[in-house]
């Protein structure tokens, strides 16, 4: 069974940055991910991958899930990136601008040799795919479901409104399509799914209500400009005390009938079947909580 | 080796130190100048981090100079890689 990980934050923060990295476990976030590519300098690069490899070997971050974002392989620096951080091995790889299952393809061979060269597994590390581009919208079912490897998608919103030549607004208008469809073939691929950054530091009431949108239409989590961001994206992702009473006494009660053999079953009157006790068991991991078997 | 340019890495922000690197006459040696924010209570274990990566680097007949912002040994380290490749004309995956 796939071990379960929250991702309901992902904190961006610039490889080439040491106060930031050396911190990246106490913000809080869920993930981190250090990121090599548009937060990098062009002449710069080379710095920043000799630093995101020294501080990924000797920083704790403790539970906090470590990702680093590479450059594209058209790039003169997306090969050094993975010949650097692979044999590393980071809870995740995130890979910019993927366009079609081919391209990951591309990618996952040159990363398997990679570990091959180091005796390390191809199991360990996966891989995360960013849909920024109108191609990688057509094809994401693709991308999201050929490769086991690929356990979440992540919309980039500028990037995105960049190549459809449009402008990107509060209200997201632009991109509710791609956002739309890239959450439903991550989930037809039971995989994560994380919404672009609001880029608006300032405004938070903005930011709640795009997390709340995006919780609404299924994404599982929100990438973070500033650790400010974090405590809001977390309110909105937790569930809350009532909706966890609620899916405890869901699964509690689902189990004690099952034993019954019965599968079907009312709690207040509401029906209670499989899919219901699917989404109840969600909010228990969420929330942290094991129901031991009886 | 002998570093062929000048070279930079690092900047003055912060948790970061910024390494400045020169060739040298032949036979010169090392011309070494730190300065540090924290170099009272942390000074020796910087020269020695410093001198470790120039004799990995088997690094002679250069003029290095640092100013370090309370960084940590990780990032000095990163820091005089990047300047010592730099110096020696690796520049694999930058632009410069």
């Amino acid at each position: 069974m796939k071990k379960f990980k929250k991702r309901r934050s992902m904190l961006y923060i610039p490889g080439n940055n040491p106060a930031m990295i050396q911190q990246g476990g106490v913000y809080g976030a869920d993930s981190v991910l250090l990121d090599l590519e548009d937060s990098v300098a062009l002449n710069q690069k080379d710095s920043a991958r000799i630093l995101v490899r020294n501080m990924i070997k000797s920083i704790d971050f403790y539970d906090t899930e470590v990702c680093v974002r590479v450059n594209h392989l058209s790039t003169p620096f997306g090969l050094a990136d993975l010949e650097e951080i692979v044999p590393l091995q980071p809870s995740a790889i995130r890979y910019p601008k993927t366009e079609s299952a081919e391209e990951v393809g591309n990618l996952l061979q040159i990363i398997e040799k990679i570990e091959d060269r180091h005796g390390l597994q191809h199991t360990t590390m996966t891989v995360h795919a960013m849909i920024e581009t109108a191609m990688g919208v057509q094809n994401v079912f693709e991308i999201a479901s050929k490769f086991t490897r690929i356990d979440a998608i992540t919309v980039g919103g500028q990037d995105l409104t960049a190549d459809m030549n449009i402008i990107y607004t509060p209200d997201g208008a632009g991109i509710d399509f791609a956002r739309k469809r890239i959450v439903m073939a991550a989930k037809a691929s039971h995989i994560d799914i994380l919404d672009t950054v609001f880029p608006d530091v300032n405004d938070e009431e903005g930011l709640r209500r795009e997390t709340e949108y995006a919780k609404k239409i299924g994404f599982t989590g929100k990438a973070v400009i500033n650790p400010r961001q974090i405590d809001i994206i977390h309110e909105v992702f937790t569930p809350t005390e009532e909706e966890i009473r609620k899916a405890y006494r869901i699964v509690k009660e689902f189990r004690a009938n099952a034993a019954a053999g019965i599968g079907v079953f009312a709690i207040d009157g509401k029906m209670i079947d499989a899919p219901v006790v699917h989404r109840a068991e969600y909010i228990l991991k969420l929330a942290n909580i094991e129901i031991a078997q009886n | 080796m002998k570093p062929q340019t000048s070279s930079q890495a690092g900047t003055f922000e912060s948790s970061d130190v910024i390494f400045l690197i020169e060739p040298l006459p032949e036979k010169s040696g090392r011309k070494i100048e730190l300065f540090s924010t924290v170099l009272h209570q942390y000074g020796e274990s910087f020269k020695k981090t410093v001198v470790e990566m120039l004799d990995q680097y088997e690094m002679t007949d250069v003029h290095l100079i640092a100013r370090d912002k309370g960084a940590l040994e990780p990032t000095i380290k990163a820091r005089l890689e990047t300047a010592i490749k730099r110096s020696l004309g690796i520049h694999e995956g930058t632009v410069i």
